[in-house]
This record gives structure tokens, C-alpha cells and sequence, in this order.
């Protein structure tokens, strides 16, 4: 039996972690879960966001989080590159996208994965900024500074998405999309470039998320892998493209691996989220709060 | 049709024939390294396309089947020192049980949401085997040859017959599936699975009964894995690698004949096996992901598809 204090700060941890879990989701949410479109390159272009920051930080001196920033236009436009390619291959020609979707995309993780490597090399990468390496004393608990600032600034991203999608036009739009595609073509829109623009911000929200992700621990080129378990199961449990859902689940899900990191050890935690994820695809695909049959 | 059974078994008989007389004539260790890869390969695919091909189910869990192969056989050298025959008899049964289950727990899910689930598995099974200190645990395990049989010079030479024996079995059962009722049964559901319900075909147990065979045959060819590295570690054999690798040899090939995973996997092997010895294995995936992009962008079909639609051009120039 584990004591109370620990319990508490795992519980604690995993708040923060899960926070930080619903930023690195949050795009996947709007691509996967809004769009449809089965993106697992996803994590890989996270990882491909974290090691653009990295070489900012590490060769021009950049703060992370600003060189997050700085790259989120480039990210984009390669989101909306990658969309335009699919939808020409896949979508446009109106065939089974499932089977071969899949592999595109899947096909493209590999070769993102692999240029990392050639370019970077396989070794751990971190960056370095004043706050990492500090913590915060608040009772009997030590909360490092650097999970501090990956749940705030995790926290505004969700929000300020939710309220991008809810409140603009261009958001509405992307909403209406989801909906129903037809009845938006009808009215006179073009549905292809709504969803590019989507896929562009799904995709660009992923500078600040790479910052968070190196910013919270080391990243190696590999890493990809284990974030298709993080980020699909808070997708698919948070119910397909509803941001508050996205972030209630990324939460569960943190707040799981921190206590089986502090229970049962760290070489159990690779399976939590997948196991979660098998989990809710096999009692109930809609999500926790899926409103989809 | 009665000659095509007849040429299929010549052609069976001539290629064992053939990998026997190079293990007793070429010398050289190189070509059974390299050639084991490539069959054990052809077995990954064919197995995979019954599943993913015939049915269009597409399985990211091949490196799951594979890596449970492949521990069944490592459990079994340890536990009680058992043959190789043995253990490969063993992991087909752990596969098709595996196959089972995980037919049951995912085959009602479609799409991505299939793919994603049997990923899952892979890495919850790895996981499992990571945190089971009998078979290693994540530091890997170490496993001595036993002394070879006689009728080969050397146990590569042997795992390299053998692998050749579960192509030969691979391909036989995927060519009868394909023919029988079984494979216009996945045919079907793969084209409209409601309409396939509807008209009578009982989806459900179609796909289960694939997903068993891929799974056993998927095992099987895993399992000789063990004696054939005389090492094993988790995060090798489960890796995800295996599973996209073996993905795209189907694709490339072409997924509505049984020929086209041999294709896709020979071409596809023998290309990572040449890469692999000339420049290096981080290219090696850079290829497999370049292959399996082109591919699937250009020629939907494989190389099957591609085939065939030169012969038609060619029969149309000539009318």
C-alpha cells in the first residue's frame, strides 16, 4: 500500500502531465477527430516540431517556447501540404482512403523518423532555458518548474483553441465541415479549403506542443511510437474532436500513468495508454463524451 | 484451372527442391543470411494479406504475432530444451489462439480504428514480455544453437530450408483461401461488409477464421527467429518496424492474388538487404517509407495491378 502523500503528489503530477498530454492531442483531435483523416504521422510531426525547436535553442540560443512560436507558420504550411496531397490521392478520387490512407500516412511517419535521425543522429536531445532543472516546494512536495510551465501554457493552448473553434468564423466553418460536408458545398463553400486551413492549424499547434515536449524531458527520435498510444487514446477517449473532452481525457490518462509510474515502475508505463486506448475501442468507441453513433 | 493446381505444385516441389541443392552445394554463409530474411519475409506478407489483403483489414500487429513467435520458441528452448520442430508446432498454436483473441477483442471495430487497436496490442504484449524477468525481461535473452542435423552443414543452411518449407505452406493455404468460399466470403465483406451481412455471409466468423490463420502462420514464422539470431530482446522483435515493413510488401505486390506479397516481399527484401550491406539500416527505413508512399500514391494496385495493366495495353496495341 502506498502512502497518502505519494498518492497525492502522483495525483498532482498527473494533472500536470495531463495538461501537457491534451496539448500535444489537441491537433490530432481537430485532424483525426474533426476531419476524419486517420493521421498517424501526427506524433511524428510532434517529434519533427521538438527537434526544430532544439536546433533553434541550441544554435541560435532561442527560448524554447519562442522558437515554438517561430516555427508554427512552417508547420502550417507543411500541414496544408500534406493535406493537399492526401485529398489528391485519396479523397478527390473518392476510393476506400481507408486501407491506403493508413499506409500513406504511415509511410510518411517513417520517413520524417528517418530523416531525423540522418540529420540529428539518434541520441537523447534536450534544450536548456533558466526554468528547467528548478522546482517549486509547496508542502511536502516538489513539482518541477518545468511541468509548471507545460501545464499553463498547455491550459491556454486548449482554451484558446476551443474558443478559436467556437467563436470565429473560420472555426465555425471547420466545425460545419465536420458536420456535414455537403450541406456546406451547397451553400456555397468550398469544403476542400476549409479543411486544408483545418489541417494547417492542426498541424501548427504542434510548435508550441513540441516545445512542451522537450521542454518536459528528452527527446529521441523514436519517441513518435510512444505517442500514438498518448495521443489516439485522449482522441478517441475524449470523444472525436470535442476539446473539452480532449482535455478531461488527457487528464485520466496522466494522471493513470503517474500512479502506475509510482506504483508499479516505469517499465509498465509504455502500455498504459494503449491499454486504455484498447480499452475504450472495445466498450465504447463513441468516447467519453462522444456525441457520434 | 485443373493445369494451374498442377503447375502450382511443380512449381512448389522445384523451388524446395532448388533451396535444398544450394544448402548441400554453395559454400558461402552469406546467401542463407540474407535469403532467411527474404523468405521469413514472404511468410510475414502472405500471412498478412489473408487478413489485410483478402479482407481489407489492415493489421498493425504483425510485430505482435512475430515477437510472440518468437518468445514461444525462446520460452520453450529455456523451459525444456524442446527441438525445433517443437517449438515452431508450439508458436502456431500460440498464434492461432493469439489470433483469436485478438479477432475477438478488435474485428467488430473498422478502419483506423482496427489498425489502431492491434498496434495497442503489440505494445501491451511487448510491455508484458519487457516485465517478465523468466525470458529476459527488457535486457534480452541469449540462446545457444543445439547441434545441427545432419543432412545440413550448418544450422543457418537448416533455418533456411525450413523457412522455405513455411513459404511453400504460407502460400499453399493463402492460394486455397483465395479460391474457396472463404476468400469470395472476405472478398465480399471487404467490398460492402453490411451488404455481406445482409445477404448471408457470416462476416463475423470469416474474419475471426482469417485473422486465426494470419495469426498462426505469423507466429510460425517468428519462432525459428530465435535460433536464427541466437538472441531476442523485446524491443526487436516487437518492434513496429516489422509490422509496416511486412504492410507495405503487400501493398507494393498488390493485394488481390497470393502472388502479390511473394513479389512485394522479395522485391522489398532483397532491396533492404542490399541497402543494408552497402550503405546502412537508417536508409534501409528511409526506402521502406519512400517504397510504401510511391506506391500507394502511384500505382494502387502493386505491382500486380501494374502488370496487368501493361498486358491489357499490350493486348489492345495489338488488336
Amino acid at each position: 500500500m502506498i502512502s497518502m502523500d505519494l498518492l497525492l503528489n502522483a495525483v498532482v503530477i498527473g494533472v500536470l502531465l495531463g495538461c501537457f498530454y491534451a496539448a500535444v492531442s489537441l491537433g490530432l483531435s481537430v485532424s483525426f477527430g474533426l476531419l476524419g483523416v486517420p493521421q498517424v504521422a501526427h506524433p511524428a510531426f510532434l517529434i519533427l516540431a521538438s527537434y526544430g525547436v532544439f536546433f533553434l535553442n541550441d544554435r541560435y540560443d532561442i527560448d524554447p517556447l519562442l522558437a515554438g512560436l517561430l516555427i508554427t507558420p512552417l508547420l502550417f504550411l507543411f500541414g496544408v501540404a500534406v493535406y493537399r496531397l492526401y485529398y489528391e490521392t485519396f479523397e478527390k478520387r473518392g476510393n476506400d482512403a481507408g486501407v491506403r490512407g493508413i499506409a500513406f500516412l504511415f509511410g510518411i511517419a517513417f520517413i520524417v523518423e528517418v530523416l531525423i535521425i540522418l540529420q540529428f543522429g539518434v541520441d537523447q536531445r534536450s534544450v536548456t532555458a533558466s526554468y528547467i532543472g528548478k522546482a517549486w516546494q509547496i508542502g511536502n512536495m516538489r513539482i518541477p518548474v518545468r511541468l509548471i510551465i507545460a501545464f499553463a501554457v498547455a491550459s491556454a493552448l486548449t482554451v484558446f483553441l476551443a474558443l478559436y473553434l467556437s467563436r470565429t468564423f473560420m472555426g465555425r466553418a471547420i466545425r460545419a465541415v465536420a458536420q456535414d460536408q455537403e450541406a456546406l458545398q451547397l451553400m456555397g463553400a468550398n469544403p476542400v479549403k476549409i479543411k486544408q486551413w483545418a489541417f494547417g492549424i492542426a498541424t501548427a499547434v504542434l510548435g508550441i506542443a513540441g516545445a512542451l515536449l522537450i521542454i518536459v524531458a528528452p527527446i529521441e527520435p523514436t519517441l513518435d511510437r510512444a505517442y500514438i498510444g498518448r495521443t489516439f487514446c485522449v482522441v478517441v477517449m475524449g470523444g472525436l474532436g470535442s476539446m473539452t473532452g480532449t482535455l478531461i481525457a488527457a487528464i485520466i490518462l496522466g494522471v493513470a500513468e503517474s500512479i502506475v509510474l509510482s506504483t508499479l515502475g516505469a517499465s509498465w508505463a509504455p502500455a498504459i495508454s494503449f491499454a486504455m486506448l484498447l480499452g475504450v475501442l472495445a466498450i465504447r468507441p463513441q468516447g467519453l463524451l462522444g456525441r457520434r453513433s | 484451372m485443373r493445369r494451374n493446381g498442377i503447375a502450382f505444385w511443380v512449381g512448389a516441389a522445384l523451388f524446395l527442391v532448388a533451396v535444398f541443392a544450394m544448402t548441400q552445394v554453395v559454400r558461402n554463409q552469406y546467401p542463407f543470411f540474407a535469403g532467411y530474411v527474404i523468405l521469413q519475409f514472404i511468410v510475414l506478407a502472405v500471412a498478412w494479406s489473408i487478413l489485410g489483403g483478402y479482407a481489407g483489414y489492415v493489421n498493425f500487429g504483425t510485430s505482435a504475432f512475430f515477437g510472440v513467435g518468437v518468445y514461444t520458441a525462446v520460452f520453450l528452448v529455456k523451459a525444456t530444451g524442446a527441438p525445433l520442430v517443437v517449438q515452431i508446432a508450439a508458436a502456431t498454436i500460440v498464434g492461432a489462439l493469439l489470433g483469436f483473441a485478438v479477432g475477438l477483442l478488435t474485428l467488430r471495430m473498422q478502419g483506423i480504428y482496427f489498425s489502431i487497436a492491434t498496434i495497442a496490442i503489440s505494445i501491451v504484449i511487448e510491455t508484458s514480455v519487457t516485465n517478465w524477468r523468466y525470458v529476459g525481461g527488457a535486457a534480452g535473452i541469449q540462446i545457444e544453437r543445439p547441434p545441427v542435423m545432419e543432412l545440413f552443414n550448418d544450422y543457418v543452411q537448416m533455418l533456411f530450408f525450413v523457412q522455405a518449407l513455411l513459404v511453400v505452406l504460407a502460400v499453399t493455404i493463402a492460394r486455397y483461401i483465395q479460391k474457396s468460399w472463404i476468400g469470395r466470403g472476405l472478398q465480399a465483406l471487404r467490398d460492402d461488409e453490411l451488404a455481406a451481412e445482409c445477404t448471408g455471409v457470416p462476416t463475423l466468423r470469416l474474419k475471426l477464421l482469417a485473422c486465426v490463420i494470419s495469426g498462426a502462420l505469423m507466429c510460425a514464422a517468428g519462432a525459428p527467429a530465435a535460433m536464427y539470431v541466437q538472441y531476442a530482446d523485446p524491443s526487436s522483435v516487437f518492434n513496429l518496424n516489422y509490422s509496416v515493413t511486412v504492410l507495405a510488401m503487400a501493398l507494393i505486390g498488390g493485394t488481390a492474388h497470393w502472388m502479390g506479397p511473394v513479389l512485394g516481399a522479395i522485391l522489398l527484401g532483397v532491396t533492404q538487404q542490399v541497402l543494408a550491406v552497402t550503405i546502412s539500416s537508417e536508409v534501409n527505413v528511409l526506402v521502406l517509407g519512400v517504397m510504401l508512399v510511391l506506391f500507394v500514391v502511384a500505382a494502387p494496385e502493386g505491382i500486380l495491378g501494374l502488370i496487368r495493366r501493361a498486358s491489357r495495353g499490350r493486348a489492345e496495341g495489338e488488336a
